[in-house]
């Protein structure tokens, strides 16, 4: 039998990574600082787990400036989104499973 | 992975979707004040045009003499500014209540998808009251609020659409009876604010 772990994105081991991923399938795009708030994450994590998730290409970053401040945006790509949703979908089979 | 484990996190999941498009810090007690406010300026709005008249046969009542007008507006004018002002210090609280911020990219959405309607319609009421269409003004405040809310109501609970919905139909019938603009006013503003505000409350306060 396969094991449904095989769907298992690697990249969403990290639940902190799974959470923005959440937040960005959900909305157009997510700013840097608001994702911090939101997950009440570190500027550190956040970021190097948003540096994995864009090698990944899951997401696409926009930068651009207000004023003098730099502002960081945040989008799911196509990737990203297709890649979140068979993630919940093997989380799925996996619960389905264990009711059998 | 444990089941459990799954669970929590698909609950996580679902939260934060949640939490990063609605803004749930609304206050079912701003709504019940500004109704508050509606029906005491409904009952000065009415002092004014129907004036203190003793029970005789017939009533003056005039809304195009110029001072009563102004009074008029100026009235509308108060109960919308307390409404939003006591609606922005109560939402203020609610998030500080939960540990929100209140300024982040879901509430400046459903204040961008407010005011859009909003503003629209305060123009058009404008308009409508320089060139001296009195007879629909009520129905356009009505109309132009029930979808302001609608509009915003995507950003937040869902009651809120109700409550737009509401307005809506309620404008459109001010429309067809242009005489008792107060009557409908009073309903609009005065009780289904009150209403919604009670529901709210105990729904999402407890």
């Amino acid at each position: 039998m396969k094991s449904p772990l095989e769907n298992f994105d690697k990249a969403f081991e990290n639940r902190l990574r799974l959470q923005i991923m959440s937040v960005l399938v959900a909305n157009e795009r997510y700013d840097f600082n608001s994702l911090k708030e939101l997950l009440s994450a570190t500027d550190g994590n956040l970021a190097s787990h948003l540096k994995a998730l864009e090698k990944e290409e899951y997401i696409t970053v926009y930068k651009s400036f207000l004023g003098r401040k730099p502002n960081t945006q945040y989008a799911a790509s196509l990737l990203g989104r297709e890649a979140f949703k068979k993630h919940l979908q093997a989380l799925e089979n996996l619960i389905k499973q264990q009711l059998q | 992975m444990q089941e459990k484990d799954i669970y929590s996190e698909l609950s996580s999941i679902r939260n934060l979707m949640e939490r990063s498009t609605k803004f749930i810090s609304l206050s079912g007690l701003s709504g019940i004040m500004a109704g508050v406010y509606a029906l005491i300026g409904a009952y000065a709005g009415y002092k004014i045009v129907y004036g203190n008249s003793t029970n005789l046969d017939y009533r003056d009542h005039y809304i195009d003499r110029p001072d009563i007008l102004i009074s008029l507006l100026a009235i509308a004018l108060a109960v919308l500014i307390f409404s939003v002002l006591t609606g922005i210090w109560l939402t203020i609280r609610q998030a500080r209540k939960k540990g929100e911020n209140f300024w982040n990219p879901v509430s400046k959405r459903l204040l961008t998808n407010l005011a859009i309607p909003l503003v629209t319609g305060g123009l058009f009421i404008l308009v409508l009251v320089i060139r001296g269409e009195y007879g629909i003004i009520a129905s356009s405040c009505l109309v132009f609020y029930g979808l302001a809310l609608i509009s915003g109501g995507q950003y937040t609970f869902s009651d809120v659409k109700w409550l737009g919905c509401c307005e809506i139909i309620l404008g459109l019938l001010a429309a067809l009876f242009p005489g008792y603009g107060i009557v409908f006013w009073v309903i609009g503003f005065g009780l289904l604010h009150l209403l919604y505000g009670t529901i709210m409350h105990f729904k999402y306060n407890q």
